[in-house]
Parts: C-alpha cells; structure tokens; sequence
C-alpha cells in the first residue's frame, strides 16, 4: 500500500501575505499617488481624482526649461557614467590582476565614497574647487558624479573580474592571442554584462543626483535641481508628470541592468567545473 | 643539445611565499627530442608543473634558458612560442562554440575562412566531435572537453604540445580509453608532447621518457623501464611502483657481494659503483621474488652462484586483481611478493631471486 503524502501547508497562511502586503504598501504608494496626481484632471498638486487628462505631459513635453534642464541632467549622466565606468574597469583590472603596494587600501579608498554623505562630498568638492579657482559649471557636477559613480562601477565590475579563472586568458595567449586580443576575445565578453550593467546603475544615480549638485552646479541646471526649484514656488501636476516619466524610466534602466547582470552569469557561471556526464 | 627541440639549460624559478623565498625550480636541465612522449613525473610540490608553465612561457624563469627549435625563447611571451597547451581544466572558452574554440588558433593567425573551413572540419572528423561542432563547452561532458582542448590545442600544428594533468579530472574508465587515444595520437601526428603527471602508471605507460622530479630538481631521466628497474636514487626506487628494501654492507666487488644481517646476498650496482665495506641499499621489485616449494626442484639450479636464495613463512596476503601480493617472514626481514596464485599462508617457502634484479641503489639523489 502506497500512502499519497501530501506537503504539508502553513497553517496561516493570509498572516504572512498580509504582512507583505503591507509592507509593499508603504513602499509603493506614494509613487501611485503621484503617478495618479500626473494623470488627474486639477490643477493641484494633490488628490481627489476629477478626471483623466494628459494636459500636464503635453505642458511639460513645452516647457523649455525644463527640456534644458532634461537636456543637461543626460549630458552629465552620460559624461559621468562613461568616466567612471571606464576608471572602474581600470580600477578593478588594478586590483585583480596585479598584486601592488597598498592594493587592498585602494580597494577600500575607492569604495570610501558610497559611505559619505552627499553634503560631506559636496561640500568638499566645492571648497577644493575654489581652492583650484574653477567656476562652477556642468563640468563640477560631472566630476561630483563620478566620485559616487566609481565606487558603484568598480564593484560590481570587480566582483565580475574577480571571478575570471585566469586560466581562460592563458589559453588564449598560449594559443597565439596578443594580450589586447586576450582582453577583446576572452576577458571582455566574461565581463560585459557587469560593465553594462554598472553603467546603467551609476547613470541613474546620476540622474537623479540632488545633494552634490545643489553645491556644484553653475548657471546650468540639471532635471532633479529644476524640479526642486520648482516645488517651492510653481508646484504643478506638471512636476508629477515629470516624476512619473523619471521613475518610468529609471525603474526600467534598473531592472534592465539587473537583468543583463543575471544573463551575464548563465554562460559564465562554470567554466571549469563544467557538466558531468 | 643544439639538435635537440626543447632544451632547459640550468633553469631555476623562485616563489614569493610568507616565510620567504621558495625554490619551485631548481637548476632543471631537460632536453627534448623532437617526437618524444616526454613525461615530467612527480607528486604535488615537486615543480612538474611549474617547469611546464617555464616552457609555455607563463612564468619567466630567474636563471637559466629555455632554448626551442635552437632559439632562445626564454623571455618570449606565451603568444609569440610556437607551442600550445592542454590546460587541466580544459581552458575552453565559455562563450564560443565547440567550433569557435576549436578555430580559435587559426583565427587569431588571420587565415582566411577558407582555410580555416576545411581545418576546422578535419579538426572535428579526428577527434570524432563533428556532432558537437555548434554545442557550449558548459554542454560536453568531461572527456568531450578534453577532446575539444586538444583539437583546439593541435589545429595550428605546434612544434610541441604541452599537457597538464589532462586526465586527472576524469573518471577512471575515460581516462583509461584516452591515455591508449593519446598515445595513438602523438605516434599519428609525430609531435613532441610534454605531459605532466603525478600518476605513476600514466607516464609508463605513455612516456618514451620520463623525467621524475622532486623538490623543484631532476632526480632521473630514462625510459620507463630504465625507471622502473633501475632507478638511481632511493626517491626514484620508492615513488614507482613496489619494492623491497635491504641495507647491507659491501664485502665483495668482484662479484658485488653484500652482507644483509649474515646473509651474503649478490648485486649488481648500475648507476656507480660501491667500494668495500660500503654501507648500501638493495632493491628487489616483488615480482623479481619466486617463490619455490621446499621439496627440492629438479628445475631449479639452487647452486648457481648469481641466484640467491632464502627461506620464509608467508605470513600475508592481500588480493590486488590479478595477482596476489604476500607478506613474507624471512632472515632478512618481511618481504613482499607478488604472484599470480598457488600460494597458501602460513606456508614454508623457499625463495630465489637472481642477481641482476638486486639492485644497488645510490645514497645521494643526484643521479
């Protein structure tokens, strides 16, 4: 006699799903709220809802302040991210590639940056630059943006990096490869997802950067600041439209780089210690 | 030497390590004929497989060259030898196709496709992965892996091929069918293969050569039965295989005569010879044992002098196989022997072995 056993099941089980529940609530419903502001009909900043409109899209997508502004925030993104992806990769090849003098104070220093607070940096930054006797421009803010965008980059690149088996760029070599081949044939693709990805991570933190660039920030304004600006003095729908397009977009860069990171790891997971037949 | 492919001259490698410098290569000289299943053979620690990255070019040696085909190629990077490596855990890029991996050589020389094409395929046909051709390396079991690194390891045609404990990291039924493919393979395509190995029996049964090391030095180079019957230090003798040992004192040259505990027992010393009342060590392989009842054989020539003789008690027996291995009581100590069967413990036997399978071996480790 066989006895059909069954898996046992929790014995409350609305206990933990309203719990979670909960718990996304909190998280989330601010942002509906002002996802719902974009769309409502009034010319508050505040429910209840009148009606569905897309006036306050169209009113933002004309606002010429704020498409330079929109305008400005990308070029310091793009700018910042490029610069510290590229230092990060260099950093990291640093780091893992070679064993040097004071490496693992470097490691440290380098990540240093995260755990500082964004006043702290920006008013380091701003007291250096007019030490240097530079004027404020979106080329500070850019500079600000990397100090945080590195340690970002660097990490994950490095964590990638760490887990290259040496023995891939041997082979290459060994079957004839020039060490900038190696790197192009054999290194490069093993870590390309995490340096897209970490791209991506340090371009929206970029983005949506306030606190550095409330101090290093010239004539030029970027997205965050004009939206900050604003709420003191104009505070339209217009501004959640604005908010709901950013959160739009970067939830989706996020998630786009989450998911680069995980394509990343299917192929490389294990070369080496590869399927047993 | 000049004629010879590879030539190490004096090489010497040193390690940074917490308690300071470590020798992991010390003064190897090797050479290497062109065409030569040359095998480095030693346990962990031993420098095999550093030697063989001193020769891929992934270390650079502190002192000494490394000459290949007459020139020095001692400073050259990895990619600038014309030799290639079967690395132990395959090296196979994880990216690329079977395919892919397989033309990688080829493609990082610039041949055209359509050269490559037809390579490629022969490649495949060969080693009998035509099927494989589109699949991941993360697809293939172990030994399809191995066959991939060599493909891709032999399609450019290197002066030599550098392997790395290729077999190690498969089950030993695999391994057994790729050591006879391996073996066919370089008498096929005539290329000089350097093979790494910690396993005894591996590199006798592949090797025309061996290099046994210890301690980053070369205790002996000959060919497997040189290294088997007649190896030159105490090392040598222990690590191969199974044997006896006795310590005795010279007490004639003439023939060479050793004294084990009032026994008079005959030798032969191969690598040097010892002087009078030198204290040296015998070896006498198991097999070298026979075993003879007591009865007297009409067969057996007990009075010939080069035969030497004793009585004991089998006390042991363990079964291995195809053979039987006895621990035996003598004079002269517990022995051990093997046999094929017939033997009966607790039995009284008369034991011979001729002199030429007694070997004197020398003190020191320098051969």
């Amino acid at each position: 006699m066989i006895t059909q056993i069954e898996p046992r099941q929790p014995t409350k089980p609305w206990l933990l799903i309203s719990w979670s529940l909960l718990i996304y609530a909190f998280l989330y419903l601010p942002v509906l709220v002002l996802v719902a502001i974009s769309f409502n009909d009034s010319p508050i900043l505040s429910l209840p809802f009148r009606g569905i409109t897309l006036n306050w899209y169209r009113q933002a997508a004309q606002d010429s302040s704020l498409r330079l502004a929109l305008g400005n925030s990308l070029q310091v993104a793009a700018a910042a991210t490029l610069l510290a992806t590229g230092l990060g990769i260099l950093a990291a090849f640093a780091c893992c590639r070679y064993r040097f003098w004071g490496q693992r104070s470097l490691r440290v220093a380098l990540n240093l940056p995260i755990l500082l607070p964004g006043i702290v940096t920006g008013v380091a930054m701003l007291a250096y630059f007019s030490d240097l006797g530079w004027e404020l421009s979106l080329l500070t803010v850019i500079l600000g943006h990397v100090v945080f965008g590195l340690p970002v980059a660097f990490g994950t690149i490095y964590s990638r990096l760490r887990q290259f088996p040496n023995s891939l760029a041997e082979a290459a070599a060994d079957l004839g490869a020039a060490p900038v081949q190696v790197f192009a044939d054999v290194i490069w693709p093993y870590i390309r997802s995490a340096v897209f990805s970490a791209a991506l991570l340090a371009f929206t933190l970029s983005f949506d950067e306030v606190v550095v660039t409330i101090f290093l920030t010239g004539r030029d304004n970027t997205l965050p600041m004009e939206i900050w600006g604003r709420l003191r003095t104009r505070i339209t729908p217009e501004i959640a439209a604005v908010a709901t397009l950013i959160s739009v977009v970067s939830g989706a860069v996020v998630l786009c780089s989450q998911w680069i990171t995980a394509q990343g790891k299917a192929p490389g997971k294990a070369p080496g210690k590869a399927a047993k037949l | 030497m000049k004629d010879s492919l590879l030539y190490l001259d004096q090489v010497s490698k040193l390690y940074a390590t917490p308690q300071g410098w470590l020798q992991a290569v010390r003064e190897v000289t090797l050479e290497v004929q062109a065409g030569e299943f040359y095998s480095l053979l030693g346990s962990s620690g031993s420098g095999k497989t550093t030697t063989l990255r001193l020769i891929g070019g992934f270390e650079i040696p502190d002192a000494g060259r490394v000459m290949l085909g007459g020139e020095d190629v001692t400073q050259l990077p990895p990619h600038r030898r014309d030799l290639h490596t079967v690395f132990q855990n395959y090296a196979l890029f994880p990216h690329l196709s079977v395919a892919q991996n397989i033309a990688y050589p080829l493609k990082i020389a610039r041949l055209p496709d359509s050269e490559i094409k037809p390579r490629l395929a022969d490649a495949l046909e060969m080693f009998r992965i035509s099927e494989l051709a589109e699949r991941r390396p993360t697809q293939l079991s172990g030994g399809q892996q191995q066959r991939v690194a060599l493909a891709r390891a032999l399609i450019s045609r290197p002066k030599v091929l550098l392997l790395d404990e290729p077999l190690s990291a498969l089950d030993a039924q695999i391994r057994e069918d790729l050591r006879q493919e391996l073996r066919q393979l370089q008498r096929q395509t005539n290329l000089t293969f350097i093979y790494v190995t910690h396993d005894q029996e591996e590199a006798l049964g592949l090797s025309d050569r061996i290099a046994v090391m210890q301690q980053g030095q070369v205790e002996q180079v000959g060919s497997p039965r040189e290294i088997y019957d007649r190896p030159a230090s105490l090392f040598v003798a222990r690590f191969i295989g199974k044997a006896n040992f006795l310590t005795g004192r010279v007490i004639q040259t003439e023939p060479l005569t050793v004294a084990v505990q009032e026994l008079t027992i005959r030798a032969t010393a191969p690598s040097h010879q010892p002087l009078l009342g030198e204290t040296v060590t015998l070896m006498i392989r198991p097999e070298q044992l026979r075993l003879n009842s007591l009865q007297p054989d009409p067969l057996l020539d007990l009075e010939q002098p080069n035969l030497n003789q004793i009585r004991g008690k089998i006390t042991g027996e363990t079964y291995v196989g195809q053979l039987l291995q006895l621990q035996i009581d003598t004079a002269l100590g517990p022995l051990i022997a093997t046999v094929l069967g017939g033997a009966v413990l607790g039995g009284e036997v008369n034991l011979t072995w001729p002199a030429f399978a007694c070997i004197v071996i020398s003190p020191s480790a320098s051969a």
